[in-house]
């Protein structure tokens, strides 16, 4: 795939080849993709990251408690909280009946009275159930009682598709928990991100939704020295620029981030939002002002999508830099379907990617100029 | 069956043992019309032939309840329900309910308040029944209808006042208005528009005061919670879903259902498959009791046990109080659906004309007493809304504030601190 690319890029490009050379040389030469991050010399699965985050977490602030469906005894429905409950006893990591609205709810009240509960939802699916609570009683508490009253929760949970699990198992809801003010909304793609955002969002005062995904639980990602260490933590609000490059921007998170980083032909600057809420809208626009092209990719639908967000900030701050209308990838406007071929079409994959990423590299003008 | 029910929803052991009754379905009294609990006056032709409501009602397990503090009032004047100052002090706070939301309804009408606001006219035998017997670290959680409940809890009439006009001086700064009423100090936590919303958070904070004495060893920590709801909330699902988790994990948490008979137009009988709330404690394995919510003795006598049992850690109590708002759902609300008999009938029930009938009765306080807090409290209610009237709109700088506890939304850092107080972070955009 990677051969073809190259040929169609050489041939139709109007950059100079030996950019697109050593490009390519570069991605050639490492099997893996290119994790410039950390000077890695452990390997860490996402899963234990997130459990060695929580632990130590808990282990430093006994406030700190985890509610949820098979938290306790099952060791988590995805292993997250595994060893936990033989730790921390039954007391702060809370086995609750199938009850989401109540349990979320019972989460708000304990950190309204300044306990730190760590709600789990079995994935963000079921968030749906609760989420009169994430939003009503958590994002808008602080404002509705004029910062009388904060809330230092944190829901986590898998979000958006997995392999074949259905339409009600599959939505994405970065986009929902995006829109609403007085929350924060964390997207980690790595291990070291996700490190980094579970211990910033368990110490923060303010309620966070914390999406993670599924299919990213078992991969490894090295980690910094730094990274291990207990206070270490990352900010919030701030995205993350996995590889530069001059050509486009392409912003991506969680397990999309991933996806671009395999792919290539063009130099691509890849950013990791890792913070939907708040938006780093210096660090997009600064690498949109510097590539002159962008394209988002996401995985949920379209309509109202992070991708719109931030195309429209792009041409807010960056309008005059744009050489090219804003490519927009997201997931197929559908419920998702269970056949595994139909599931693949309805997600962006790489050559979706790629091919959008030509499509913005090969427009010279505007789409009023071409319609 | 039916007679392992009935004792299971016995009233609480301590009035129990005195009067405990034996099966209610054969010692049925008649279903007499001196029962007072006569709920909606409307005849149904829809639901039963035989409506086993209006018959349930006369049974033992709920008219002896009222039976005791019956009984209590006909001893000797030396064993009082309640002491002088007590009187006094839950007299002046039905009053204050009471003058302050006549207040509201002026001001609605006047222009100095607006959007929705809810009157708690009728129910404050309820709200100073339960409230006047908390700690200030007790926590209180309501729904729309909570500027009395705010006001029980000790927020000052002024700081309500004020929130209702939408100053700056208000509880909650302006931000927060009629339906949400916070105050960290007074332990209100609001305040919430959504029915049934309120359950599981007053659930949550229940399980803080637990959690406090079992994991963070605070080993005097006895706090109680309730919650107040009504009739329409009882059918909600996340009511049902804290009556299982309360009762699993014995919180302290009292639930109080306000049952007005009504939620907005739509009566209780017509929205309930069975009317008698508080039989849906021991389905949860909690015991639930039904008290006439115009009396303010018998609502004071059934919430000290129900708070003594959950201080002691015996778990939670669902407690049925049968009451009526005399006025319409809100202020918007036309209150056309309702039977003028129905209202009649329960106007003459005033909870605050029959206190003050007892207390003078029972020669606890004299006229005179009664007229002199009734005086003080009309000045603090024209001093509240004076206040108000000449306290300042929010500045136009307020509108961002308080979205996030953290000043930039930048999270903390490794050293504790925000990150936005480091200088060395780059500053971003993230405007909150």
């Amino acid at each position: 795939m990677l051969g073809t690319i190259r040929q169609k890029a050489v041939a139709a490009r109007s950059l100079s080849s030996q950019v697109l050379e050593n490009d390519l040389m570069r991605l050639r030469s490492v099997a893996s993709v290119m994790r410039h991050y950390s000077a890695g010399t452990k390997e860490m699965t996402v899963r234990d990251a997130l459990n060695s985050a929580l632990d130590e977490e808990m282990a430093a602030d006994p406030s700190v408690f985890v509610m949820g469906e098979e938290v306790g005894e099952y060791q988590g429905a995805y292993k997250i909280t595994k060893g936990l409950l033989d730790k921390y006893g039954p007391e702060r990591v809370v086995d609750t009946p199938i009850t989401e609205a109540g349990f979320a709810g019972i989460g708000v009240g304990s950190a309204y009275h300044g306990l730190r509960p760590v709600v789990e939802f079995m994935t963000f699916n079921f968030s749906m159930q609760a989420i009169d609570h994430i939003i009503n009683s958590a994002a808008k508490s602080n404002y509705m009682s004029a910062g009388q009253i904060n809330v230092p929760i944190v829901f986590r949970g898998p979000n958006g598709p997995a392999a074949g699990v259905g339409a009600q198992h599959s939505q994405c809801y970065g986009a929902w928990y995006g829109s609403v003010p007085g929350l924060k909304v964390l997207v980690p793609y790595s291990s070291e991100d996700a490190r980094g955002l579970l211990k910033a969002a368990i110490r923060d005062p303010d309620p966070v939704v914390f999406l993670e995904n599924e299919l990213l639980y078992g991969e490894s990602f090295p980690v910094s020295a730094e990274a291990l260490n207990s206070s270490f933590c990352l900010p919030i609000g701030k995205a993350k620029i996995e590889r530069e490059g001059k050509d486009i921007t392409i912003t991506a998170f969680s397990k999309m981030a991933a996806e671009i980083l395999e792919k290539d032909g063009i130099s691509a600057e890849v950013i990791n939002l890792r913070s939907i809420r708040p938006l780093d809208r210096a660090t997009i626009n600064a690498s949109v002002r510097k590539t002159n092209r962008l394209v988002t990719v996401e995985e949920g639908f379209p309509q109202h999508g992070i991708g719109a967000e931030i195309c429209a900030s792009v041409v807010e701050d960056s309008f005059g830099y744009l050489d090219a209308p804003v490519e927009r990838i997201a997931g197929a406007d559908v419920p998702t379907p269970y056949a595994a071929n139909l599931e693949r079409m309805a997600f962006p994959q790489i050559e979706d990617i790629v091919r959008a990423a030509r499509r913005v590299c090969y427009r010279k003008s505007s789409i009023a100029a071409s319609a | 069956m039916a007679f392992a029910g009935a004792k299971i929803i016995q009233p609480l052991t301590v009035h129990a043992s005195a009067t405990r009754s034996p099966d209610p379905f054969t010692n049925n009294k008649s279903t007499s019309l001196s029962s007072p609990f006569l709920g909606s006056t409307r005849t149904l032709t829809l639901t039963r032939s035989v409506s086993p409501f209006t018959q349930r009602r006369s049974a033992s397990t709920v008219v002896a309840v009222s039976d005791v503090v019956k009984e209590k009032k006909v001893k000797a004047t030396s064993n009082l329900l309640l002491t002088k100052e007590e009187g006094l002090e839950v007299y002046e706070d039905m009053y204050l309910g009471r003058a302050f939301e006549d207040m509201c309804a002026q001001m609605y009408y006047r222009g100095k308040m607006f959007g929705f606001v809810h009157l708690y006219n009728g129910q404050e035998a309820v709200s100073s029944g339960f409230i006047k017997l908390l700690k200030k670290e007790d926590s209180v959680v309501s729904t729309y209808r909570d500027h009395v409940h705010a006001l029980s809890k000790g927020v000052p009439a002024r700081a309500v006042m004020s929130e209702l006009f939408g100053k700056k001086t208000g509880c909650c700064r302006g931000q927060g208005g009629s339906m949400h009423m916070f105050s960290a100090e007074h332990n209100v936590l609001g305040g919430f528009a959504f029915i049934g919303e309120g359950i599981p958070v007053a659930t949550g904070a229940a399980f803080t005061s637990k959690y406090k004495r079992e994991v963070l060893k605070e080993d005097d920590c006895d706090h109680v919670t309730l919650a107040f709801f009504g009739d329409g909330t009882a059918n909600n699902g996340q009511f049902f879903e804290c009556l299982n988790m309360a009762a699993l994990w014995k919180l302290p948490i009292i639930f109080v259902v306000e049952n007005n008979l009504w939620a907005i137009g739509m009566s209780h009988l017509r929205a309930t498959s069975d009317p008698e709330i508080w039989k849906k404690g021991p389905a949860f394995g909690m015991p639930g009791i039904h008290v006439d919510g115009m009396d303010v003795l018998k609502v004071r006598e059934v919430a000290k046990e129900a708070i003594g049992r959950a201080r002691r850690g015996e778990g939670p109590t669902l407690v049925e109080c049968e009451t009526y708002r005399f006025r319409g759902h809100s202020l918007a609300d036309p209150d056309e659906l309702r039977d003028p008999a129905e209202k009649a009938h329960y106007a003459k029930r005033d909870p605050i004309t029959q206190f003050k009938k007892y207390l003078i009765e029972s020669k606890l306080a004299t006229e005179a007493d009664l007229k002199a807090i009734e005086k003080k409290i009309d000045e603090v209610v024209e001093d509240a809304v004076e206040f108000a009237d000449e306290s300042p709109a929010p500045s136009r700088s307020q509108l961002l504030e308080n979205v996030f506890a953290d000043p930039r939304g930048f999270g903390i850092g490794p050293d504790g601190k925000y990150r936005c107080e480091d200088p060395k972070f780059t500053e971003g955009t993230a405007q909150v």
